[in-house]
């Protein structure tokens, strides 16, 4: 299916760990600034999938991609992977702050790890900025210089998120990333998601149904490392085309 | 009889032999566990009694003395030759090892040369330590032409490697995956990843693996032998022979003298409790790092 401005555009996409295939001839466009919601039960492919467009997926010892992934115009198979990743941010399933690092080095963890010297002034900066976007700064605004680990599970989701920002990715992968939140948290990410989806666009894995009608505006549904249906998620849901979709939503597997 | 009070039990005097049995058991298992720490006490026990009456401020301060004057002399030599060739033995050997332990766990982690690697480890850590101080007066003392605190380093830095090699790698292993991907996935290059995420997250643990092999190596006396060989005098210098206490301990209990054989005594009390502290330091660090998880 078309969309308007798609950001990322997949053709033929096949993702091998060894000799078993997890993503088969995928072709696909990803729309900016929206939120595409990646469905699907479980082993269906929807972690390797969004792990192809930030090229994480090829560390794995035997893993590989064929086909072609474009980001904007340009194919990122064939660009250095590290370019990639900055363009390309990834929030993870279990929030993962850095253990050594204090709240203000995990922000700008994307700078300093790759040996950038920022001045004072600036740093200060992004590092509120990305705070506030990810909806953290009033919580930890006084605690910046105490380890990120000391936070609760949400807001340490929340700050892998204000890390994500910090290095301003065009599109930022999310990887089940309520599933070990409480509720409360599970909401707050949720609106943060809506909020930010002006400034980047976001791919997010979800095995949660209502989670995905709540803020998604495209839903892909995988079954067996195919892409069964794509489309606006009102429709999806509401007007299945493939019977396999309308079964999983239905409840008739998981 | 199934339907009697569930509290009663349908032998009592089975019951009360069976719980005697017990406490038997476990009295008699309490007592053998006990058993290997005995020697350590009685080991601490003998060296108080033989050395404690030698320490004073002088025997930390001074240089050893002909046998028969009064006050007897010091191990100041011996202290600062230990702190010295066991200092330089870890700058030999910590990077290498480090590094080592980062390719087994970093990078090689499957691969053929990291099997090898790890089997030669294993294998050097085997080696009888009087043989390496032989290899070390062949690969040092000889080009060289004298005895030197170098070559006991050397020496003592082969016997460290492979410890902290295997020790490094293991906390590595430990260090969680995804915050590896969580570096790499903000566009980090994977040595950098390494560097700067892995190692600092493990660093704890790899001092810890420093410090058991330091504790394991100031003791040694076979490699220092004809290495660092001894002096009678205070030497900085690296290239000299230089004293250590197990070779001061060694010598002072080799020799005639009942005053030398004191100083022996407190010697070997100041390197176990040396030994000890290292140990005791490492448990802690580990400890912080078990807490951590």
């Amino acid at each position: 299916m078309k969309v308007p401005y798609p950001i990322f555009r997949t053709e033929d996409l096949c993702a091998y760990y060894g000799d078993f295939m997890a993503i088969k001839h995928v072709t696909v466009s990803i729309p900016e600034h929206q939120v595409t919601a990646v469905m699907g039960p479980s082993g269906c492919g929807k972690t390797t999938f969004i792990r192809c467009l930030n090229r994480l997926h090829e560390l794995l010892p035997g893993a590989r991609i064929t086909g072609k992934i474009y980001l904007r115009d340009e194919d990122i198979l064939e660009l250095d992977p590290i370019i990639v990743r900055r363009r390309v941010g990834m929030v993870f399933q279990r929030p993962n702050p850095f253990p050594t690092m204090t709240i203000y080095e995990n922000v700008l963890a994307g700078y300093k790890l790759l040996g950038i010297r920022l001045k004072r002034e600036e740093a200060d900066r992004i590092v509120e900025d990305a705070l506030r976007k990810a909806a953290l700064w009033d919580e930890v605004k006084d605690v910046l210089h105490r380890r990120g680990t000391f936070l609760s599970g949400g807001q340490q989701q929340r700050l892998c998120i204000a890390r994500a920002l910090a290095v301003n990715p065009e599109v930022l992968l999310m990887d089940e990333p309520t599933s070990a939140l409480d509720p409360k948290a599970t909401l707050q990410i949720e609106n943060l998601i809506v909020e930010l989806k002006n400034t980047v666009t976001i791919v997010i894995v979800t095995h949660n149904m209502p989670q995905a009608g709540r803020i998604s505006d495209y839903t892909a549904f995988f079954y067996m490392g195919e892409l069964i249906e794509f489309g606006p998620t009102a429709e999806v849901f509401t007007n299945p085309k493939d019977p396999r979709t309308e079964e999983y939503l239905t409840g008739k597997f998981s | 009889m199934r339907n009697q009070d569930p509290r009663k039990t349908p032998f009592p005097a089975r019951e009360n032999w069976r719980r005697m049995k017990n406490r038997i058991i476990l009295t008699v298992i309490t007592v053998l566990a006990l058993l290997p720490a005995i020697p350590l006490f009685l080991i601490l026990f003998q060296l108080l009694k033989e050395g404690l009456s030698s320490l004073s401020l002088d025997f930390f301060l001074h240089l050893p003395a002909p046998p028969g004057e009064p006050g007897g002399g010091g191990i100041a030599n011996a202290l600062v030759g230990t702190l010295i060739i066991v200092g330089l033995a870890v700058l030999i050997g910590v990077p290498v090892s480090i590094l080592a332990g980062i390719y087994l766990s970093e990078y090689g982690r499957h691969g053929k040369l990291s099997e090898t690697i790890r089997v030669c480890a294993d294998v050097l850590q085997g080696v009888p330590s009087i043989v390496i101080g032989i290899v070390a007066y062949a690969w040092v003392v000889k080009p060289m032409g004298h005895f030197s605190a170098l070559s006991g380093s050397v020496a003592l830095a082969l016997m460290m490697i492979p410890v902290v090699v295997r020790t490094t790698e293991e906390v590595l292993r430990l260090v969680p995956d995804i915050l590896r991907e969580a570096a790499l996935a903000l566009g980090v290059p994977y040595w950098r990843t390494v560097l700067k995420v892995v190692l600092p997250t493990g660093m704890v643990g790899v001092s810890t693996g420093i410090l058991i092999a330091v504790a394991r190596i100031a003791g040694e006396t076979a490699p220092l032998l004809f290495t660092a060989f001894g002096n009678q005098f205070l030497t900085l210098n690296p290239l000299e022979p230089m004293s250590a206490l197990p070779l001061v301990i060694f010598n002072y209990a080799m020799s005639p003298y009942e005053d030398w054989w004191r100083q022996a005594w407190g010697a070997s009390l100041v390197l176990v409790f040396m030994v000890l502290g290292l140990n005791i330091v490492s448990r802690i660090l580990a400890r912080k790092i078990a807490g951590e998880k």
